[in-house]
């Protein structure tokens, strides 16, 4: 065998490796978007019932809390980005972590400060290596969001909106994460977490026409809206961890399955050549052949002279 | 035939059970309190304890809840709890030995969660 022709054969087995290697990725990855949407779903009466009682309690009461009153001039922002542990997911991070910054360099714009908060092994190391500060992150979890780990990620965020801004609180929390729109189409967007407003969220419910009743609170509206809200935060921070896994799978599964199709163009290319080059050494060895019994023929035929 | 009402039991992550109920019995942090059909409309904040639905066909339904909401209105009863675990759920053994554990720990939240599992099953 010759040379040409081994180098080929040696690359047609290494790719076919990696095509079965991102074909396997690409099934996992199909599995687990199915999975993450389910989990979606069954997420969601939780935080229907929720929103409903936070409007409730919003709407029939006339009640002043933390969460919801609008800092006159803010001052200080943060920012949760959702990013993945993992990459292979295309540009699932990088688009994530664009509107983030997007979004930072608008409130800068603003004159607020800016606390980063992230998700994630990725975020993290695209602020830790552009040394930019990060107040705290967390990872381990973002293929398979529990709700104990929307918990962790609530806790310190809602903790910073509580205090002062004078004592290093934030006015603000925007949260920024990658929606899962379909199979296909996931877009990072960022919305407003904190102060909640809540003629929005009543906007959100009020789809279905009800007239909300007048609710009897139990102990006092003050003492269900101090419990009410940090949950609500919860559950909407535990939704985007959710769509944002759906997302980073839905995005690995589209990643995977062109790097398998460019593994397969890559294998019929380099078939085609080795097979040319294999044609070639044949058609030398012909040639040399023909050419020695030539020179052959014609030194018989001399020395018969 | 009874009044009824509709009840959702629903956790964070799942829905735990729904149906129809004539009484449902559960913790606030102002006490115990039982809804009936009819009740006026309520939003309480829930303590962890076990919460019994006493469901229209005449059996009993008994789930350990930790920490949530209870809401009513138009005969239709929610209760979200960021854990919630019906009694025929919940694994005796490893309450026990969480009970324990807690104890040794001197973890109280940890020995409340496995105490309320605890009494739930028993309540059955």
């Amino acid at each position: 065998m010759g040379a040409q022709l081994r180098v080929y054969k040696r690359r047609i087995k290494s790719v076919t490796a990696t095509k079965k290697i991102t074909k396997a990725m690409e099934m996992i990855a199909a599995s687990r978007v199915v999975k993450a949407q389910r989990k979606v779903t069954a997420s969601a009466p939780y935080a229907t019932e929720l929103t409903r009682a936070v409007t409730a309690v919003g709407t029939g009461s006339n009640t002043q809390h933390p969460l919801t009153t609008e800092a006159e001039t803010a001052t200080r922002s943060a920012v949760l980005l959702l990013t993945s542990d993992r990459g292979l997911a295309g540009a699932f991070n990088s688009n994530a972590i664009k509107a983030a910054e997007k979004l930072t360099a608008r409130l800068e714009a603003e004159g607020k400060e800016v606390d980063t908060y992230i998700v994630g092994r990725r975020g993290l190391a695209h602020y830790n290596f552009r040394e930019r500060k990060v107040v705290e992150s967390w990872s381990g979890f973002t293929d398979q969001p529990s709700y104990a780990d929307a918990k962790n990620v609530a806790v310190p965020l809602i903790e910073a909106i509580e205090k002062e801004t004078a004592d290093g609180g934030v006015d603000e929390l925007h949260i920024v994460y990658t929606e899962f729109v379909s199979m296909m189409t996931q877009t990072a967007i960022d919305s407003r977490l904190l102060p909640l407003s809540l003629e929005e969220v009543a906007e959100e419910t009020s789809s279905k026409d009800e007239i909300l009743p007048l609710y009897d609170f139990e102990p006092s509206a003050e003492d269900v809206l101090d419990a009410l809200l940090p949950r609500y935060v919860e559950s909407r921070i535990y939704n985007a961890l959710l769509q944002s896994a759906a997302s980073k799978h839905a995005a690995t599964r589209r990643a995977m399955k062109s790097a398998t199709d460019n593994a397969g163009d890559l294998i019929t290319s380099l078939s085609r050549s080795a097979n040319a080059a294999r044609q070639a050494e044949i058609t030398q060895e012909i040639s040399e052949i023909v050419g020695g019994t030539a020179a052959l023929a014609d030194a018989t035929a001399g020395s018969d002279r | 035939m009874a009044a009824e009402l509709h009840v959702e039991l629903v956790a964070a992550d799942r829905s735990v059970w729904s149906g129809e109920a004539t009484l449902v019995v559960a913790r606030t942090t102002s006490g115990d309190i039982g809804v009936m059909p009819g009740h006026q409309p309520l939003l309480g904040v829930l303590e962890s304890g076990p919460v019994t639905i006493r469901t229209s066909d005449g059996g009993t339904v008994v789930a350990a809840v930790h920490g949530g909401f209870i809401s009513f209105a138009d005969n239709k009863l929610s209760l979200l709890a960021e854990i919630a675990e019906l009694s025929d759920e919940i694994d005796v053994q490893r309450a026990e030995r969480a009970l324990e554990r807690a104890k040794s720990d001197a973890d109280a939240s940890a020995e409340r969660r496995a105490d309320v599992r605890m009494r739930a099953v028993s309540a059955h």
